[in-house]
C-alpha cells in the first residue's frame, strides 16, 4: 500500500513493469521490492528446497527470499535480488523455482517430506551406487532444489572491466562513509567513494534522524553534492565492493545499466572494477538480525529496519495492521514511524521484561512469538507470555533481533572477527586487511553521532597514514540513543524456526548436527548448508553459531565463524569476464599481405595469435586438396610465394652476440662468415629440443636470428634468462624485429628469375649462392634477401619494412602468376616440407631430444652449449628410442593421419605393443601418395619395416613402411645452382 | 619502376572520434631501439644529448619532445622517436630499425583517462602519470607502451601486426564511455 507524502521517490514519474506476467505500476526510485508491496504483492518467491512460500524479508542486497530473474530469452538474467532490482519501464521479472506458477508450486511437496529432508538428508540417502552419485543424484537434486536458470543463449549485453586508483578507499555511504570521505577530500586526497545503493545516505534514507537540524536524507543529498563538485572525489553508486585482495586492491561491481532499458549494444550493463587503493575506510554498515521462532518464514514477516525503510524511503506500508517483535529498543521506532504514517500498529511485542514504550503503542514486554498462520501471506501470529499465549490478527510483523556489523569483507584476507559481549554480535578485527579502517555501525557504532564521529576519526587515521595535514570539520549533532538489547536468538518451540532463508536451514538443522558431531562451525555449515553460497550467511550466520555454541555447551567467540568469502554479494561471471567476447578474447595478429590474402578468398587459420592462410583456391577449385596439390607443384615446378613473416625474427648485435649464440644453438655460429645464414638447433637446459631456425651475420657484430612462428615468444624469453641469468657479463643486446620486417618465402626452381624481375640489382649464384644473404632493393625499398629454403627448392626469403608488405607480396604474386607460379599456403608448405622430412614442432614437441630427430651431430664437440650436458643422459642416447622417420602407405588403404600409432603388423593395437607415433602427414603430389613423418621405436633400424598404422579416434588403419625421413632430393641439389 | 605504396598500420581505419574522445594514428617518423653496450649508459646519454638534443629517459620517463624524444621502452633499451639516429650513437648502443614494428597511436580527449581505464591497470592519475611519463604495461590482452604526451592526450604502441585489435578494443571502451554520457 502507498503511503502519501513520504518517500524518496519520484511520483511524477510513473512507471510500469511486470511481474510473472501481471503489469503493475510504480514510480521512479523504487525497487522491485518496493513497488510489489506498494502493489500488495506479498508472495513472491519460493524457496530453495522446500519450496515454501516467501516473500519480501529486508530492503537490501542481504536479501535471502525475494530472487527474480530479469528480462527473458539470451538477456535472461536469473536470481536478481528484488531488492536491489529498480523498476524501469519495460521491465519484466519473473519468479524462480516455482512449477507450474508461483502460486501452486508442485515441488512445494518436499515441505511435506520435510522430517525426512533435514541436514545431512543427501549425504546419508544418496550414498549408493556410487555410479549414480553425478548421473542420476546430482541432477535430480540440482532440478528440485535450485535457483534461477542462465538461459543457455549467447547474451549480447556488454559487459566491461575497469580499474580505478585513488588514495582513499571509502566503501559506504553512510553518515560514517560520507563524514570519511567529506573529512579525507578537504584534505585533498583523491577518495573513491562507493555505495550499493543508487542513492548515497545509507539508513539516513530509511530512518527519520535529523542531522544538522535537517532530515537525514536531506543532509547526506547535501554533502554528496558537496563531494560531486570536488575535482578529487569520484561518486561510485550502485557500485558494491566484492572483496579485498592482496595490495589494496578491491573487486567492485557497478551495476551501470540494471536500472535502465538501455540495450543498445555499446551501453554496458555492469562494470567490474579494480580499485587500488593506499588506504580504504570500511563503513559498509550493518545487518539486522532476525529471530528464529516457528514458521517464521511466512510471507508478510520483514526485518524492522526494512520495514521503516520502506515507509520512509519508498513510502510503502507493508501491511495494514503490522505488528513489531523485537529484543531491542531500536525497532520499536519502526512502531512509531508506521504511526505516523498513519498504518496501524497492532502491537509491539518485545522479549524483554523491562522494555518501556518509546510512544503511544499497546507494549506486550516478556512475549516472543511463537506461531504464525497464512499460507501465502501472514494472517496472525500468536505469541506467549509468562502468564500464557494469544493470538493478533496481522498482516505484517516486523522483527528484530539487534544488529550485526558488517564484518564479511574484513575476513576476507583469512582475518577472524572479534566478539564483543555488550552488542553481542561480531565486530572486525582491527588490521585484518592492511590499510584498512572499519568506522561507523559495521564496528559496532549503532547511533548516528557515533557513525559521524566514527567517520572523522577513520578519515584522521588515513590522512595521518597518507602524511596529509587534517583540516578540521565539524562534526553535526544527530541522534545518539543508547543501543539497548537483549540477546535472543531462537524462540523455544515445536516445528521449524528457520535461520537460513535462502538456504532453507532450520533452528533443528543446527541441533542436528551438533548431535551428530559436526560441531565445528565449518563442518556444521557444510552439514546443514548454513550461511552458503550467494548468501554468505548475511542474515544467520550469528544466529546459527550461538545456536551452535549453544548445543555444544560452548561459547560463541570460542564457536567461532565460517569463514566470509568474496565477492560480498553476487558478481556475474560475465561481468569477470568481461571484454572477453568475441574479438576480445585474444589479440587478432594480422600479415601485411592480410588484405591481399583475404581477397583471393583463401581461408585463413590460426597460428598462435597469427592468422595465416591455408590456401588459395583457384577458379573452379572445390576441394582444399586441389588447391594444395597445385600450389606444391607450382612450387617445385615454377616459382610460389608465401608470408612468412610469423617467423620469429630477433636482431642480435654486439661484442659477444657470437658467443651468445655459440651458446644457445647447438651448432658453431662464430665462424658463420658475414653475408652467411646457418641452420641451428637449440636445446632448453633438460636437453630437450627448444626451437630450430636459421641465424644470418649481417656483420661481425650483428646477427638476425629466426625461430619458428610457435617457440618466438618463448626463444626470446630463453635468450633474456641467458643474458641476464647465466651471462650478464656478455655485451650483447638483441631486440624483436618480427613485426618490423615483412619477409615472403620465394621458392621453385624460377625463384631467380623471379627476383631479378623486381630486385633492383639483379643476383646471381655466384654472388648469392645457396645460403647467402644481404642487402637487397625493391623498387627503391631497403631490404633484405636470404637464399634459404623450407621446401626443398631453390628458395629465398626476401624481407622489406612491413609498410612496404602489401605492396611487395602483390608485386611478387604478380610476377610469380606471369611465370606460371602463385601464391602458396600453410597446406602446401606443409606438403613441401614433408617431403623434404623438415621438421616443425609437430616434432619438436618438447618430448623429444636432438638424438630423436637424428641431429645429435650438431651437437658441437668443440664448445659447451646449454643442454648440452643433460642430452648426453642415459637413455637418451638409447638406440631403442622412438626417432624420427618417413612413412608411407603400402596397403590396401592409402590414408594416412597424424596421432596414429603404429604397433606390429601382426599384433594388437595395445598400448603394450605400441612403436610410435605419426606426427605431421600430407598427400604429395610430386609422389602421388600419402607420405608421413613419424616417431617410431628403433629409428633407422626399422627402415624397410612395415607397420600397422592405427588411429583409434578417427577409425582408420593403415599398413605403412619405414623410410628416410627425407623423401625428395636427398642431397639437396635442388636448392643449389 | 614499380611504385610500392607504403601502408600504415591502421591504413584508412581511424581517426575515429566517439564522444568526447579521438583515436588517431600518429606518423612519429623514424623509431629506432637504443640499448645501450655495457657500462655505457652515460656516454650514450652524452651522446644523445649532443647529437639530437635529449638525455637517456630513466625508467617509466621520456625526453625531448613532440618530433623528436625518446621513450624509455624497457630493461636497457629506449625508442628514439621522430629522428634519424646519428651514427655516433652507434658506439655506445645497439640501433635496430624499428620504424614498421609499431602501430603508433594517440588518444586524445577529456575522457581519454576513462577510455584507458578500461583497457591498463596503470594508475594514470595526472598527478602520478604526467605528461612524459611512460610505462610498458597490458593493453587489454596486448602489450603496449603508453605515454601522456599532453594534459589529455596519450601516445599508446602496440604491434604493428595487432593494431586492428587495437582500434577494437580502444573503440568497445570508447562506446562503453561516450554511453555514460
Amino acid at each position: 500500500m502507498r503511503l502519501a507524502n513520504k518517500g524518496l521517490i519520484d511520483r511524477k514519474a510513473p512507471v510500469s513493469f511486470s511481474f510473472d506476467g501481471v503489469t503493475y505500476n510504480g514510480f521512479q526510485g523504487d525497487t522491485l521490492a518496493s513497488a510489489l508491496l506498494a502493489n500488495e504483492v506479498r508472495l513472491v518467491a519460493r524457496s530453495f528446497k522446500y519450496h515454501r512460500p516467501r516473500g519480501v524479508l529486508t530492503a537490501g542486497s542481504e536479501e535471502p527470499n525475494a530472487l527474480t530473474t530479469i528480462g527473458s530469452g539470451a538477456q535472461a538474467d536469473p536470481n536478481v535480488r528484488a531488492t536491489v532490482q529498480e523498476i524501469y519501464s519495460g521491465l519484466e521479472a519473473r519468479s524462480q523455482n516455482a512449477w507450474p506458477s508461483l502460486g501452486f508450486d508442485a515441488m512445494a511437496i518436499n515441505d511435506l517430506a520435510a522430517p525426512f529432508l533435514g541436514a545431512g538428508f543427501y549425504y546419508k540417502t544418496f550414498m549408493w551406487p556410487r555410479a549414480f552419485w553425478e548421473r542420476v543424484y546430482e541432477p535430480i537434486i540440482r532440478r528440485a532444489a535450485g535457483l534461477g536458470a542462465l538461459s543457455g543463449q549467447a547474451n549480447a549485453d556488454k559487459y566491461e572491466r575497469a580499474f580505478a586508483h585513488c588514495d582513499l578507499l571509502v566503501i559506504g555511504a553512510g553518515p560514517a562513509g560520507l563524514m570519511a570521505a567529506l573529512t579525507a577530500a578537504r584534505a585533498g586526497v583523491d577518495v573513491i567513494l562507493a555505495d550499493e545503493d543508487s542513492i548515497m545516505g545509507g539508513r539516513l534514507n530509511a530512518e527519520t534522524h535529523r542531522v544538522d537540524g535537517q532530515a537525514g536524507c536531506d543532509w547526506a543529498a547535501s554533502v554528496v553534492a558537496e563531494l560531486a563538485d570536488m575535482d578529487n572525489v569520484r561518486l561510485m553508486t550502485r557500485t558494491t565492493v566484492t572483496g579485498a585482495y592482496d595490495q589494496g586492491t578491491y573487486g567492485a561491481l557497478e551495476r551501470v545499466n540494471h536500472h535502465t532499458n538501455l540495450r543498445d549494444g555499446k551501453a554496458v550493463l555492469e562494470t567490474f572494477w579494480r580499485i587500488a587503493a593506499k588506504q580504504t575506510v570500511r563503513a559498509a554498515g550493518a545487518l539486522e538480525r532476525p529471530i528464529a521462532f516457528q514458521t517464521n518464514d511466512r510471507p508478510g514477516i520483514m526485518m524492522a529496519g526494512a520495514v521503516r525503510a520502506y515507509v520512509n524511503r519508498w513510502g510503502v506500508a507493508p501491511g495494514k495492521t503490522v505488528t513489531v517483535f523485537a529484543n531491542n529498543d531500536d525497532a520499536h521506532r519502526t512502531a512509531i514511524n508506521l504511526q505516523d504514517a498513519g498504518v496501524h500498529v497492532a502491537a509491539v511485542i518485545d522479549s524483554r521484561a523491562n522494555a518501556k514504550a518509546l510512544g503511544d503503542y499497546r507494549l506486550i514486554t516478556g512475549a516472543e512469538v511463537c506461531a504464525t498462520s497464512g499460507r501465502k501471506a501472514l494472517e496472525s501470529i500468536t505469541y506467549r507470555t509468562a502468564s500464557g499465549s494469544d493470538s493478533i490478527s496481522t498482516d505484517c510483523l516486523a522483527m528484530s533481533g539487534g544488529w550485526n556489523p558488517s564484518v564479511h569483507m574484513t575476513c576476507h584476507m583469512n582475518g577472524r572477527p572479534t566478539w564483543r559481549e555488550d552488542i553481542a554480535s561480531f565486530v572486525p578485527t582491527a588490521g585484518s586487511i592492511p590499510n584498512m579502517t572499519v568506522a561507523g555501525a559495521c564496528n559496532g557504532d549503532f547511533s548516528t553521532a557515533a557513525c559521524l564521529a566514527a567517520g572523522v576519526t577513520a578519515a584522521q587515521d588515513v590522512l595521518a597514514a597518507l602524511g596529509v595535514k587534517f583540516v578540521d570539520v565539524t562534526i553535526p549533532e544527530a541522534e545518539n540513543s543508547v543501543y539497548k538489547m537483549e540477546p535472543l536468538w531462537a524462540v523455544a518451540g515445536k516445528g521449524r524456526a528457520w535461520l537460513d532463508f535462502q538456504n532453507d536451514v532450520s533452528v533443528k538443522d543446527i541441533k542436528q548436527a551438533a548431535r551428530e558431531n559436526f560441531r565445528f562451525v565449518e563442518h556444521m555449515k557444510r552439514y546443514t548448508t548454513q550461511g552458503m553460497a550467494t548468501d554468505q550467511g548475511k542474515n544467520s550466520n550469528v544466529n546459527a553459531l550461538a545456536l551452535l555454541a549453544d548445543a555444544t555447551g560452548r561459547g560463541i567467540p570460542e564457536t567461532g565463524t565460517t569463514t566470509f568469502r568474496p565477492p560480498y554479494s553476487p558478481v556475474s561471471i560475465a561481468a569477470m569476464g568481461a571484454g572477453a567476447q568475441g574479438k576480445g578474447f585474444m589479440p587478432e595478429r594480422f600479415i601485411t599481405s592480410h588484405a591481399a590474402t583475404v581477397e583471393r578468398g583463401a581461408p585463413m587459420m590460426e597460428a598462435g595469435l597469427w592468422y595465416r592462410p591455408s590456401y588459395f583456391p583457384a577458379k573452379d577449385e572445390t576441394n582444399w586438396r586441389q588447391s594444395c596439390d597445385r600450389e606444391v607443384n607450382l612450387v617445385r615446378e615454377a616459382v610460389g610465394i608465401c608470408d612468412v613473416s610469423t617467423l620469429g625474427k630477433i636482431d642480435i648485435q654486439g661484442p659477444d652476440a657470437a658467443a651468445l649464440l655459440d651458446f644457445v644453438y647447438t651448432n658453431m655460429f662464430s665462424t658463420l662468415k658475414v653475408g652467411r645464414v646457418r641452420y641451428g638447433l637449440m636445446l632448453r637446459e633438460d636437453g630437450h629440443v627448444m626451437d630450430d631456425g636459421t641465424t644470418a651475420r649481417l656483420s661481425d657484430t650483428h646477427f638476425v636470428m629466426t625461430t619458428t612462428t610457435a617457440a618466438a615468444g618463448q626463444v626470446m624469453r630463453h635468450l633474456e634468462f641467458v643474458t641476464q641469468c647465466l651471462r650478464p657479463d656478455w655485451d650483447v643486446r638483441f631486440v624483436s624485429v618480427t613485426e618490423q620486417w615483412a619477409q615472403f618465402a620465394v621458392a621453385g626452381p624460377k625463384a631467380r628469375d623471379l627476383l631479378n624481375g623486381v630486385l633492383d640489382t639483379p643476383i646471381d649464384n655466384d654472388n648469392w649462392p645457396f645460403m647467402a644473404c644481404g642487402d637487397v632493393t625493391v623498387a627503391g625499398v631497403q631490404g633484405r634477401l636470404f637464399r634459404i629454403s623450407f621446401s626443398g627448392e631453390h628458395a629465398y626469403e626476401i624481407a622489406v619494412p612491413a609498410r612496404y608488405g602489401d605492396g611487395v607480396f602483390r608485386l611478387l604474386l604478380k610476377q610469380a602468376e606471369a611465370m606460371g607460379g602463385g601464391a602458396y599456403g600453410m597446406e602446401a608448405l606443409n606438403v613441401l616440407r614433408i617431403e623434404k622430412g623438415f621438421i616443425t614442432h609437430s616434432e619438436i614437441h618438447g618430448r623429444v631430444t636432438a638424438f630423436d630427430v637424428g641431429m645429435d651431430r650438431m651437437i658441437s664437440a668443440k664448445k659447451d652449449c646449454i643442454g648440452k650436458v643433460m642430452a648426453q643422459r642415459d637413455g637418451l642416447l638409447d638406440e631403442d628410442r622412438e626417432q624420427l622417420m618417413g612413412f608411407k602407405p603400402v596397403g590396401v588403404v592409402k590414408q594416412l593421419t597424424a596421432g596414429a600409432h603404429f604397433y606390429p603388423e601382426d599384433e594388437e593395437a595395445t598400448p603394450d605393443n605400441d612403436q610410435g607415433y605419426m606426427t605431421s602427414v600430407g598427400f604429395s603430389p610430386t609422389f602421388g601418395h600419402f607420405l608421413g613423418l613419424g616417431f617410431v621405436r628403433g629409428g633407422p633400424a626399422r627402415a624397410g619395416d612395415r607397420l600397422r598404422m592405427v588411429d583409434a579416434i578417427r577409425g582408420i588403419e593403415a599398413v605403412v613402411e619405414v623410410c628416410h625421413p627425407v623423401f625428395l632430393d636427398p642431397k639437396g641439389e635442388r636448392t643449389r645452382g | 619502376m614499380v611504385d610500392l605504396k607504403p601502408k600504415t598500420p591502421l591504413d584508412n581505419m581511424v581517426p575515429l572520434t566517439i564522444g568526447s574522445v579521438t583515436f588517431a594514428e600518429l606518423d612519429a617518423g623514424v623509431l629506432t631501439s637504443v640499448s645501450p653496450y655495457v657500462g655505457q649508459e652515460n656516454a650514450l646519454s652524452d651522446a644523445l644529448k649532443t647529437a639530437h638534443g635529449m638525455a637517456l629517459p630513466a625508467p617509466n620517463r621520456t625526453t625531448g619532445k613532440d618530433g623528436a624524444r625518446a621513450i624509455w621502452f624497457g630493461r636497457e633499451q629506449a625508442l628514439l622517436v621522430g629522428v634519424s639516429p646519428d651514427q655516433t650513437l652507434a658506439k655506445f648502443a645497439a640501433l635496430t630499425d624499428q620504424t614498421d614494428a609499431w602501430a603508433v597511436t594517440t588518444l586524445k580527449g577529456a575522457q581519454a583517462v576513462d577510455v584507458l581505464a578500461r583497457l591498463t591497470p596503470l594508475d594514470l592519475r595526472e598527478a602520478t602519470f604526467k605528461r612524459g611519463h611512460t610505462a610498458r604495461s597490458d593493453l587489454m590482452h596486448m602489450n603496449a607502451s603508453i605515454t601522456r604526451t599532453g594534459a589529455d592526450t596519450f601516445m599508446i604502441m602496440v604491434f604493428r601486426s595487432m593494431a586492428q585489435t587495437l582500434l577494437h578494443d580502444i573503440q568497445t571502451a570508447m562506446e562503453g564511455v561516450a554511453a555514460r554520457g
